[in-house]
């Protein structure tokens, strides 16, 4: 804002014969000005800066600054108090403090826990303004009964003292959300249970407290979740509502019983609501879509690796099989093959044997065909004869037996060539060192 | 300010003045006052010093008390090394202290700062990340929250390579620094940020007389945004030849009875160095001061004492170096000491009576002498640049810090400002006077308001807008010489005034040089007053609305930017 500065001079009166239109008369222009640097410094400067940067006039500048002044403390009136009081409200008597709800009669039902030091003061002050015993009597009303200022009293010095707004804060019922029905939380998971754990959330020495998100919640976000739910720290405390401890001095006895008693009365209290939130985690997340959903996505996760390892053992085994039957099949062929050579060299044997035996009948034959070379032969001829047969026979082997046969058949029943056959084979026979020299006697 | 909270928000700045010889650290407490802290020792001003034994590292008073025993370890007045190659640095504040050598391109002092016997060469800008790494801790113990971001003060002669040391520094000691700003400019703001401060248009000389060194500037302050005109340095001037003057007295009186010369001896020389500040720090406050040093050199013990006037007609000559500094710098900014509006003094040094009563007799009796001897208000001198850098860091410590450099940008900052005064003819009496609205070198765009009485018998009135300048009259003495006062300023009329033996009278005196618009407000009722808005645009054109104060109608008008 620009001061107005003030001039205790006066000005001069108008001449006469002066005028011009609108009473205004440029007359001349402005010399030159120098460029220099500001220094950047100042709350003057700055609203410089941002007039200069926004491109904003003076009063364009000052309007906006004065909008946004103006929204701040608009904003801090949005949590005034002003909630109606019922009679049954205003009929209430201090002594049954312990049971009176100390946001109602602040008016602050609607914020409750959430309230903030800031605005139970104001809503004191608002009702202490209202309520004062001697406002009552300069509005003229005669009744002297202060109590509802009194309950005023005893909320304000219960809320504005942190240990005592705990311990109250802890038993206020009207705070509660009850949790949602397995049938309400089907069809409205999400924001029926929010607002339980909003509830309860309240306790919890850790703050901030984890939401309960969506069905879009990845599945860190759902275990942080749980986790942060079954190993919750709570300040939750029950003294308040401890049965009084009588204050007299004569009864000792009596007053440590009942201190023991509240103590144990605490102490069950505060487990039945470690359970109780047990529980009710217990059952928001039976109910959880998203665990389910999850646990699902594990399963098929598993399952789907399971069958994998499982058609790949099919597979192994399958080729092993394939692999034995292969080699099975080749070592029969083989076997096979060998049997089938086997038997055909026996044939093959039994045939030369047979051909053997035909060439050697063929050669003990011609022999005896030509009546061993005499017309009469004697019996040291024939056994000359048939002695050399055998020798040559013996001597012979498989194919030149079957040449000599060829030959010998060839012969037919002339003596001659047969004996020019055998002599000459005797003599091949000799030169090939089979016969010694001398050995065939007939056919040498 | 604004409301973003977005990041921003984790930021917690103060204010730090890092000075040649000492440092302060400041911010503001809750009730916005500007606050200087005192680190564990209880040490507002805090000795730029860091000294190290066997590795444990000292800092401030504990670091320069090292400056006896342990000088080769101690690192002191190293600042203005910062940023700087070894060529161009002046090497003689450190003499006493670890020598600055050259290392690679910037200086580097070799100190044992380990517990190994070898010594290590750590470069200023390590110097300068410890030292502000303490202070920051310093800071953050007394608030017992983390500091992580700061406003520093510079001198106005840092070049850009030394800011850019500076803020490498203090980046590695974990602050990010939000602005650098003119440690005459923190001063200044340090005075208008008082709640009892109205912003004026003034203009201000700032005597930043500091240990080592001591600089004057004219800054012109126009609706509360400032601009410097000139400035002036001197480096071989401050604290340190003061306390030389002290020394020097009693070394003389020392060799007068022992006949050997303490200052021969380093460690002699250290002590009564060491000494003889703290006795002209007690000379500022007291009439006398005392000296006592034991064991000063032979093992002879010392103690004597000195008062004030004996200490100032030695230091005389030196005293009139600083009056003259200040005189040089209003020549430099082309300007009267009687434009002066105010004289802050700011600096250690400025806490010496003797300098401040000499500016008051510089300058006129309207001028304002804002030191703590001539004005019981002021601020202790050594707090300003701290107090002036946490204002500054309380404003934009909830800026982004694209925010910050927008705002600080040439862009923004390079303004127009005025070369001559706007004003409006008025009358006082028969004759026709000028009154100054819009003052010299006010920065562009400007809107100034004002209210002008009407005449008496009312009826209709004539703005007359022009420029007007300024002309010193110099009048030989009259009888009576002090009574034309042009400016209705409060009535102080110092009595010391009638002593000086000054031959003529100086006054300004306004004349109205060139006309730039006529306005006409019309049937004005008597007594009543005419307000009149002046709107001046960074191109030079004018708007210009007058209507009686609580009338219907106004006159408005514009006057076209003059052709370029």
């Amino acid at each position: 804002m620009t001061s107005v500065q003030t001039f205790n001079v006066a000005l001069p009166a108008l001449p006469s014969g002066w005028s011009a239109e609108k009473d205004f008369k440029a007359v001349g222009t402005l010399s030159g000005a120098t460029q220099r640097n500001l220094e950047a410094v100042g709350p003057f400067f700055l609203a410089h800066a941002r007039r200069k940067r926004h491109g904003r006039t003076f009063s364009e500048d000052e309007r906006i600054q004065a909008q946004q002044n103006v929204k701040k403390t608009e904003e801090d009136d949005l949590g005034e108090i002003s909630e109606p009081e019922d009679n049954m409200l205003l009929a209430r008597e201090a002594k049954d403090w312990k049971s009176q709800d100390h946001y109602q009669v602040l008016g602050l039902t609607k914020y409750r826990w959430r309230a903030t030091p800031e605005q139970i003061k104001r809503a004191h002050r608002k009702k202490v303004l209202r309520h004062h015993p001697d406002k009552k009597a300069a509005l003229g009303d005669r009744d002297e009964n202060d109590q509802f200022f009194k309950c005023i009293q005893k909320a304000h010095e219960v809320l504005s003292d942190p240990v005592k707004r705990r311990q109250f804060d802890s038993v206020d019922e009207a705070a509660e959300v009850e949790p949602p029905s397995k049938k309400e939380a089907s069809k409205n998971f999400y924001k029926l249970w929010r607002k339980v754990f909003i509830s309860e959330g309240r306790f919890s020495n850790i703050q901030p407290v984890p939401e309960l998100g969506d069905e879009n919640s990845t599945q860190e976000e759902v275990e942080n979740f749980y986790n942060f739910w079954y190993n919750f720290d709570s300040w939750r405390t029950f003294e308040y509502l401890d049965e009084d401890v009588p204050d007299d001095n004569e009864s000792r006895d009596q007053k440590r019983h009942v201190e023991k008693k509240n103590a144990n009365a605490r102490r069950k209290r505060k487990t039945e609501d470690t359970a109780r939130l047990r529980h009710l985690v217990d059952d928001c997340a039976a109910g959880d879509e998203r665990i389910k959903k999850f646990r699902k996505a594990a399963r098929a996760d598993k399952d789907k690796k399971r069958l994998e390892r499982e058609a790949e053992a099919k597979r192994l085994l399958e080729e092993k099989e394939k692999a034995r039957q292969e080699e099975e099949q080749r070592k029969k062929d083989a076997e096979e093959a060998a049997k089938a050579e086997r038997e055909q060299n026996k044939k093959a044997k039994e045939a030369a044997k047979n051909a053997a035996k035909k060439n050697k009948r063929v050669l003990k034959g011609s022999v005896k065909d030509v009546n061993y070379f005499d017309d009469a032969p004697s019996a040291a001829q024939v056994d000359s004869v048939l002695a050399d047969v055998d020798l040559v026979i013996s001597k012979i082997d498989a194919e030149e037996l079957a040449g000599l046969a060829g030959r010998l058949t060839a012969a037919g029943k002339d003596g001659a060539a047969v004996k020019a056959v055998y002599t000459e084979e005797v003599q091949r026979l000799v030169g090939a060192g089979k016969l010694k020299e001398g050995e065939a006697k007939f056919f040498a | 300010m604004s409301s973003e909270t977005n990041g921003a928000a984790e930021r917690f700045a103060i204010g730090i003045s890092f000075g040649n010889s000492s440092s302060s650290i400041a911010r503001l407490n809750p009730e916005g006052k500007a606050e200087v802290i005192a680190n564990e020792e209880g040490d507002r001003q805090i000795p730029t010093a860091l000294s190290y034994i066997d590795g444990e590292e000292y800092h401030g008073t504990q670091a320069k008390a090292q400056l006896i025993r342990n000088s080769q370890n101690t690192v002191a007045y190293f600042r203005d090394y910062l940023g700087k190659d070894f060529k161009s640095i002046d090497a003689t504040p450190c003499h006493n202290s670890a020598h600055p050598q050259q290392h690679e391109d910037t200086v580097a002092f070799t100190i044992r700062d380990t517990t190994s016997e070898t010594p290590s060469t750590v470069t200023v800008s390590e110097i300068a990340t410890r030292h502000l790494r303490r202070l920051k801790q310093s800071a953050s113990d007394y608030l017992g929250k983390e500091v992580n971001a700061a406003v520093i003060t510079v001198p106005t002669d840092f070049n850009d390579a030394q800011r850019e040391a500076l803020i490498a520094s203090a980046n590695a000691a974990g602050l990010e620094v939000l602005q650098l700003i003119h440690e005459p400019v923190a001063a200044v703001l340090a005075y208008d940020a008082r709640p009892e401060a109205v912003v004026t248009d003034k203009l201000t000389v700032v005597a930043d007389l500091g240990g080592t060194r001591s600089d004057a500037s004219v800054i012109a302050c126009r609706g509360g945004m400032y601009t410097i005109l000139a400035t002036a340095h001197d480096y071989e001037l401050g604290g340190a030849t003061l306390d030389k003057i002290v020394i020097d007295h009693f070394a003389k009186e020392f060799i007068k009875k022992h006949k050997t010369d303490p200052r021969e001896n380093a460690r002699g020389l250290a002590k009564l160095k060491l000494e003889g500040e703290a006795t002209k720090r007690a000379l500022s406050l007291g009439t006398n001061a005392t000296l006592s040093i034991e064991s000063l050199t032979d093992g002879i013990d010392y103690g004597s004492t000195i008062n004030r006037t004996r200490y100032e007609l030695l230091s005389g000559k030196v005293f009139a170096q600083f009056t003259g500094l200040i005189e040089q710098v209003v020549k430099k900014a082309g300007l009267d000491v009687l434009d002066i509006d105010e004289v802050i003094f700011a600096g250690g040094t400025s806490h010496t009576p003797k300098i401040a009563q000499l500016a008051r007799n510089i300058f006129s009796e309207k001028t304002a002498i804002l030191a703590p001897s001539t004005f019981t208000a002021a601020i202790n001198p050594s707090e300003l640049a701290p107090r002036g850098a946490a204002i500054q860091a309380s404003l934009i410590q909830e800026f982004d810090k694209e925010d910050i450099e927008q705002s600080i940008h040439p862009v923004v900052t390079a303004t127009p400002h005025l070369q001559n005064a706007i004003g409006v003819e008025v009358t006082s009496g028969d004759a026709v006077d000028f009154k100054a609205l819009l003052h010299v070198e006010t920065a562009l765009p400007a809107r100034r308001l004002a209210q002008f009485a009407a005449p008496k018998e009312g009826g209709d009135v004539l703005i007359r807008v022009c420029e007007g300048a300024r002309e010193i009259k110099v009048t030989k003495p009259e009888p009576k010489p002090k009574e034309e006062k042009t400016e209705a300023d409060e009535d102080d009329s110092d009595f010391s005034d009638s002593d000086d033996e000054e031959e003529e009278t100086r006054e300004i005196v306004w004349k109205t040089e060139k006309p730039i618009a006529e306005l006409a407000v019309k049937g004005v009722k008597a007594g009543s007053k005419v307000e009149l808005m002046i709107h001046v645009d960074a191109d030079l054109g004018l708007q210009i609305t007058a209507r009686e104060v609580g009338g219907q109608s106004a006159v408005r008008g514009a006057v076209e930017a003059p052709k370029a």
